[in-house]
């Protein structure tokens, strides 16, 4: 069947603002959003410019905004979108490079920001750190985060807020601050009990539903504002 | 953005949540003012109340009542969630519960409201 594939597209050597482009593409139900764009940048025009790697979910590079949802363009295939005409646009939120590249910089800087390493308070073990199957599991679904920043460019309040440090951030932080083998989850409570940290959160949910790993954001969102109030009483 | 992106219901009980909200506060500027004319203005006053009791007062008010409840049946929902953190799992099915339990509610209300727009006998009589 025949797909129209509309592109938000800009070119900042060229281009005042961004805009939209059409391509007619041959494609299959089960073809990926991401192999329409390969089909575009082969055949019809080499000059689109996206982020991919994996092309399996994985990596995270090719989160961008399709169907007006934020989703990985590896993971979405075109019988999910129902209908012939794909839009797809950069992630919002953060400023275009160019066509679909997004630059990161600042989300990265944000996810730096929460400390999201093993900070161990005790002297390095002979042997591994040893965990408990059941501390383990409290921080299980945030160790999935791949950083794709479906998330964080898909919350309202980031859009409005652009210093809000966002769900991809309090998701790593999650990570470690349940981790029971961390001795730095005070500092890092602190970090996110900031004005730009959790309570910036208005329970939207866009977050959990753009996540391609299927995290429950908002629980950890609001499992880390428990911990800060805990914190402070 | 907030108009193109394609949010589900989490993003719609976010907007109407603050749709409301704006609606109760305008409302509340209006009852300021109206409840400052019973001192300065009453005949003024008097002719406002019976505005409000006209049957385009009424649908205003049938409104109103919506805004308020919808407004507190979401906040219940929220203060829900932020209490039990887990129960973020099933937003969507505490979202239709709300919109349940604010057409069984909301009906007795506009009932209420708006009977005597139609010539109705209201179903509960405060005295009046």
């Amino acid at each position: 069947m025949q797909i129209e594939l509309r592109i938000l597209r800009f070119d900042p050597e060229r281009d005042q603002k961004p805009h939209e482009e059409s391509y007619k593409v041959e494609a299959s139900p089960m073809d990926r959003v991401l192999d329409l764009l390969h089909k575009v940048k082969y055949e019809q025009d080499g000059t689109l410019t996206f982020r991919r790697s994996c092309a399996h979910g994985v990596c995270g590079s090719d989160a961008m905004l399709i169907n007006g949802r934020n989703r990985l363009a590896c993971k979405i295939r075109v019988d999910q979108l129902k209908g012939k005409r794909i839009t797809v646009a950069p992630l919002p939120g953060l400023p275009v490079t160019k066509d679909l590249v997004v630059d990161m910089d600042s989300f990265f800087a944000k996810f730096r920001s929460v400390q999201p390493y093993l900070q161990p308070g005790d002297p390095d073990p002979e042997r591994e750190r040893r965990q408990a199957a059941e501390d383990r599991a409290k921080f299980d679904d945030t160790t999935k985060c791949i950083l794709c920043a479906a998330c964080t460019t898909s919350c309202p309040s980031f859009w409005a807020q652009p210093s809000y440090v966002g769900p991809a951030a309090i998701v790593n932080a999650h990570r470690f601050i349940f981790d029971s083998r961390d001795d730095a989850a005070e500092a890092r409570l602190e970090i996110l009990a900031d004005s730009d940290g959790v309570w910036r959160c208005r329970t939207i949910f866009n977050c959990t539903d753009a996540c391609p790993r299927g995290i429950h954001i908002t629980q950890a969102i609001l499992e880390v504002s428990s911990k800060i109030v805990e914190h402070h009483a | 953005m907030l108009f193109r992106y394609r949010g589900s219901e989490g993003m719609l009980a976010w907007a109407f949540h603050r749709i409301s909200g704006v609606a109760i506060w305008a409302f509340i500027l209006l009852h300021v003012l109206d409840i400052w004319l019973a001192n300065v203005n009453y005949k003024l006053y008097n002719d406002l109340l019976s505005l409000y009791g006209s049957p385009g007062g009424r649908v205003l008010e049938t409104a109103l009542g919506a805004a308020v409840l919808y407004h507190a049946l979401n906040g219940v929902r929220i203060i829900v969630m932020d209490f039990w953190p887990a129960m973020t799992r099933y937003h969507k099915q505490l979202w239709y519960a709300n919109w349940v339990l604010f057409t069984v509610v909301g009906l007795v209300f506009a009932i209420q409201i708006m009977a005597p727009a139609f010539g109705l006998q209201a179903p509960f009589s405060f005295g009046g």
